[in-house]
């Protein structure tokens, strides 16, 4: 079973302003989310995990009625959280699923305090099944 | 010999023999594609097979034999459908129908490899599609390791090559080498497809993935290759010097979480001396005689930075002044940012911070994050630590590469902390 772990981050507010932390606050963090990646390389779980640019180059886009892109600044500058990076996990079971997730989630931040970031996890569809 | 050690050696010679192989069965059918699905089937066919029951005597004829007998295969079945369809039978496939036995060695013509590159080059392909087709019919790779190296599912880059075949076939590009007038802006295209298959391999080379192939690797054998078949031109001298001047320094670049190493804070004792002797005596030659072109400009300061003993040993004004001269060459933008870092090197921070404001006239680089990351370098040089800080933050914001927001924060986060102390 595959599953998404899509890492909400708060926008730029207290300790997760990444741009405020100090240098080895930083370098722990960073280095925990590579062993994370790392472990679930070796165990053969990770299909893909991405962190994506910041929000602020984010863009909402429309097809306007003659097929032109309508672009614009998004998705919702007001918005709390912002879609910081994902996971994609194959697994035998969800609860493994939530343990790797709860593992992302308590990534350390400012004073190396787990951090505690909202992760939302979702099946990925698959195919037919077999008959 | 361990059977992995007998497969990546079989693996090589595939690769050397592809181009030839496929060169002289191209120039025998006028269907490319055709040609190149052949070649490639035979590939597979060899190996498989090869490891196994050890490598025929002639194993060049074998691979043309093994293709040319898939393309009359092909021919043939594409006959038998016409004939059901419309009834009308063609004697097209007894053209086919001579396929030299296994023994026949068809040889390697040179300019059959030479023609194959400037095709897969062509600018009628997107520059996606000329990579993906050139790592394919000159490379010797299968689509599968193609697709693995660039993170891609294999059915999007099965679709990316027979597309870039599809445009060949619609552009008419005949399998012959360029005109004399066309040559120079075709070998322009060869060198630029070569560059970028380097630059993919070594901004992406930190995945953990042993089983990816080496694109950087890839495309200095492609460039060693292009070498050999054209010996006496300055600028595939220089493109190959640079290509080894930059993967030399690849070991010490990252560290061992993946970080980036900026070349200032570099290991130097990591650096592969081999392939800086290597590229420096390249671009000695590419250097020699008439006005240097741009890769060869290139080389050159890559070399002055690989010669340096230690960071602050670097030889900056020679770097600026090769920098004064490509800035004739080209008008690149972020050539012209190096530039300024290469002023403020010699000339300290002012001269640097002066001819960054004159870039920022540039629409080409309005915006742009590198602009952010030179500029705040530059300002954190000149004890402008408010201004420096402002300006990294801003680049980590811009930037699509997360190891390079990782090394952006941190020079953030670590001028900040310096305030304190």
């Amino acid at each position: 079973m595959r599953y998404m772990l899509m890492m909400h981050a708060p926008r730029g507010t207290g300790e997760f302003q990444v741009s405020d932390w100090a240098p080895q606050d930083l370098k722990a963090h960073i280095d925990f989310m590579a062993r994370l990646n790392r472990e679930l390389t070796g165990k053969g779980e990770l299909v893909a995990a991405e962190g994506l640019a910041s929000p602020g180059q984010a863009r909402v886009v429309r097809a306007a009625k003659d097929g032109v892109p309508a672009v614009t600044d998004g998705p919702f500058p007001e918005a709390k959280e912002f879609l910081a990076g994902f996971w994609i996990v194959e697994v035998d079971r969800a609860e493994r699923a939530y343990e790797i997730a709860a593992k992302a989630s308590s990534a350390p931040g400012p004073g190396g305090t787990p951090l505690i970031i909202p992760i939302e996890v979702r099946q990925v569809m698959s195919g037919p099944p077999e008959v | 010999m361990t059977a992995s050690a007998a497969e990546g050696g079989v693996g090589l010679l595939l690769r050397e023999l592809a181009p030839q192989v496929l060169g002289a069965v191209a120039r025998r059918s006028d269907d490319f594609a055709a040609a190149e699905d052949a070649v490639q089937e035979a590939l597979i066919a060899a190996a498989s097979r090869w490891p196994a029951e050890g490598v025929p005597r002639n194993p060049r004829g074998w691979l043309y034999h093994v293709a040319l007998r898939r393309l009359t295969d092909q021919v043939r079945s594409e006959v038998a459908r016409r004939r059901r369809e419309d009834a009308i039978a063609s004697e097209v496939w007894a053209e086919w129908a001579f396929v030299p036995p296994p023994d026949v060695d068809p040889g390697a013509d040179q300019d059959d490899t030479l023609t194959l590159l400037f095709m897969c080059c062509h600018p009628a392909l997107t520059p996606s599609s000329a990579i993906a087709l050139t790592l394919r019919a000159v490379g010797g790779l299968t689509t599968a390791e193609i697709a693995s190296a660039f993170l891609v599912p294999e059915a999007t880059m099965a679709q990316r090559i027979s597309r870039a075949k599809q445009s060949i076939k619609t552009s008419d590009v005949p399998f012959s080498l360029p005109s004399a007038g066309e040559r120079e802006s075709r070998l322009a295209q060869v060198l630029q497809v070569l560059y970028l298959v380097f630059n993919e391999g070594y901004t992406t080379s930190a995945g953990p993935d042993l089983h990816r192939v080496d694109l950087s690797g890839e495309a200095i054998r492609l460039g060693r290759l292009l070498r050999v078949l054209l010996p006496a031109d300055r600028e595939v001298a220089a493109l190959l010097a640079l290509m080894l001047l930059t993967d030399a320094r690849r070991g010490a670049r990252t560290g061992p979480m993946g970080e980036l190493i900026p070349l200032d804070e570099q290991d130097r004792s990591l650096w592969n001396r081999g392939l800086i002797a290597e590229g420096t005596g390249l671009v000695t030659e590419a250097l020699t005689e008439g006005p240097a072109g741009w890769y060869a400009i290139q080389a050159a300061v890559a070399a002055v930075h690989d010669e340096a003993p230690s960071a602050e040993q670097t030889d900056w004004p020679q770097i600026l002044a090769l920098y004064d001269v490509l800035k004739d060459v080209s008008d690149n933008p972020m050539l012209a940012l190096n530039h300024a870092v290469a002023a403020a090197m010699v000339h300290g921070p002012a001269a640097g911070l002066e001819l960054l404001d004159g870039l920022d006239r540039d629409r080409r680089l309005a915006g742009h994050y590198r602009l952010d990351a030179v500029r705040g370098h530059l300002l954190e040089r000149a004890g402008n630590r408010a201004g420096a800080l402002a300006h990294y933050r801003a680049a980590a914001e811009g930037t699509a590469s997360l190891p390079e927001r990782n090394y952006l924060l941190t020079k953030a986060a670590r001028l900040a902390a310096s305030k304190d102390t």
